[in-house]
């Protein structure tokens, strides 16, 4: 790989209860760029997304042992401060969930746990990143609104703006269109490609049409292990493990 | 075949059985008291306090009741929520659902709501000849709020586990500590949470065992908290217990009052639950 490694997973073993849920797991994910993680429902594609930014912590019985490096900085070190991570990365979940607040204050929450009260500081970011995700002009006259009366498409890129509003380096994506029409999946998928010039990204999919459309590289994962990592086109067209052959043909799933 | 429609029809028939059984029950009760208890009702039944005792005075009104009721319901409701709602955000969002402290409070919670109100009282009456405190508003309100701490803490409970946690999720990664995203939870509940406190007022609007050794019974307007108050179902217990018939027909006018107070409650909590999932 010639890019540089912005996240880096090192014998990252994670176990909830007697199930080992991912298995020394070693993997260094590129910097601006779409990598996608793919695999059969319950292989553990979502934990690998939420071990990176420690979402897994209030799962009851979890034990995770490795380390997780971004910046070179571990995540899973006793010091770490875990908001301190969770700011590098903006989530975007499978379905949209806009907080129980107006449009304006869902973008402008971020920001705003994380000090900034100026106002006109807060419309800047507010204005920029809801332009980022092309809601500015549909939102525009009415920003003060419910976010809940939005359609479920604008409310996944309102949700998209609120995470890049933290002004993160990494967006991690679990299966961030599986509740949305076509048009607005083609939507969030250009928006994915158009911000990896900026972001690392990261996203769990089910769909392998997808995974090609938009990530630069595949990680694939079957029963908790890495079975192959690769450029996009290597993994899907030209798979050298033989799982990976079974899973792209649809044999498994 | 034919017998399946016969035990569609005959389950069907039981059905409306009970649910008829219960809405006449209820217009039985809601038609009694106004029945025996409209002619009683006048302004000055809501206006004036009792004109020669609450036992044998056949003039002058409850209004020392009604104050006392709402004195003794409400200092309890905001006592309670002041304790319940921090119990219920630990014991939901800070704990894990797994921890053996919260399931050891719940479990605790769910055997002080099954407790008989009379024990609250007692218990709270114990407390009081142990502190030092006589029978008084400020008695009445620490035993009814022991009363409905267990209710409010149950009923909010029901209402954070029903939060997604896509919420908590969304605002984790945001990269919110456990207070900022409780404190996201509490705008997404707050209408659960005055559902909890109605229901709690309610309750300890109707309760008569809970205040009958504690706050102890007076024709006055309670003007300090160390003062003996009246409250409404206490004053239906005297004065149904009175030998004059007029008396008598007075605990009905009071009942009545009491009937329109939870009726209020009833109304305005279910117009806000409705209100909750329209905006949800």
């Amino acid at each position: 790989m010639t890019e540089t490694p912005h996240i880096r997973i090192q014998n990252l073993n994670v176990h909830v209860g007697d199930q080992h849920l991912l298995k020394n797991i070693n993997i260094h994910i590129p910097d601006k760029s779409v990598t996608s993680i793919i695999g059969p429902s319950g292989c553990g594609k979502t934990t690998l997304l939420k071990s990176l930014n420690r979402l897994l912590d209030d799962i009851p019985g979890i034990r995770v042992s490795g380390s997780v490096l971004v910046d070179g900085e571990d995540i899973y070190a006793p010091h770490t401060e875990v908001t301190h991570i969770r700011k590098k990365m903006g989530l975007l979940a499978q379905r949209p969930f806009p907080l129980p607040m107006s449009i304006y204050d869902n973008v402008a929450y971020g920001p705003k746990i994380h000090g900034i009260r100026n106002k006109k500081e807060l419309h800047v970011l507010v204005e920029r990143y809801l332009r980022a995700v092309g809601l500015w002009d549909e939102v525009k006259t009415r920003l003060h609104g419910s976010a809940s009366a939005l359609s479920i498409g604008q409310q996944q890129r309102l949700c998209l703006a609120r995470g890049l509003a933290v002004e993160p380096e990494i967006i991690l994506g679990d299966e961030s269109t599986s509740a949305l029409d076509p048009i607005s999946t083609k939507t969030i998928e250009d928006l994915i490609i158009q911000l990896k010039e900026n972001y690392t990204i990261v996203l769990v999919t089910h769909i392998l049409r997808q995974a090609r459309r938009v990530s630069d590289y595949i990680i694939f994962v079957y029963m908790g292990e890495i079975i192959e990592f690769g450029p996009t086109e290597e993994v899907l067209l030209n798979p050298k493990e033989k799982l990976t052959q079974e899973y792209v043909k649809g044999f498994i799933s | 075949m034919r017998k399946r429609k016969i035990e569609e029809r005959l389950f069907k028939g039981l059905m409306l059985l009970s649910t008829a059984l219960v809405a006449v029950s209820l217009f039985l009760i809601i038609g009694t008291v106004i029945w025996k208890g409209l002619p009683y009702l006048d302004w000055d039944m809501v206006s004036k306090i009792p004109d020669g005792g609450y036992y044998f005075g056949r003039s002058g009104g409850m209004l020392n009741a009604i104050i006392g009721s709402l004195y003794v319901a409400g200092g309890a409701t905001v006592l309670g929520m002041l304790i319940s709602l921090p119990v219920s955000v630990y014991l939901n969002i800070y704990l894990k659902k797994s921890n053996i402290f919260a399931r050891f409070a719940k479990l605790s919670f769910d055997v002080l709501f099954g407790i008989p109100s009379i024990v609250y009282g007692a218990f709270a009456f114990s407390l009081m000849v142990y502190l030092g405190v006589r029978t008084s508003l400020l008695g009445g309100i620490i035993a009814v709020t022991l009363l409905v701490i267990p209710i409010m803490v149950r009923t909010l409970d029901e209402v954070i586990i029903h939060v997604p946690k896509d919420l908590k999720e969304a605002a984790l990664s945001l990269g919110a500590t456990r207070w900022e995203m409780a404190k996201v939870y509490f705008r997404q509940i707050r209408h659960g949470v005055l559902t909890a406190v109605l229901l709690a007022f309610g309750r300890g609007v109707g309760d008569v065992a809970a205040v009958m050794f504690t706050a102890g019974f007076s024709d006055n307007i309670p003007v300090s908290l160390h003062e003996p108050a009246a409250t409404l179902p206490l004053a239906i217990f005297f004065q149904l217990s009175s030998p004059i018939p007029e008396v008598q027909g007075r605990a009905y006018a009071s009942a009545l009052i009491l009937t329109l107070f939870i009726l209020i409650i009833v109304v305005v909590s279910t117009i806000l639950s409705h209100k909750k999932n329209k905006s949800s």
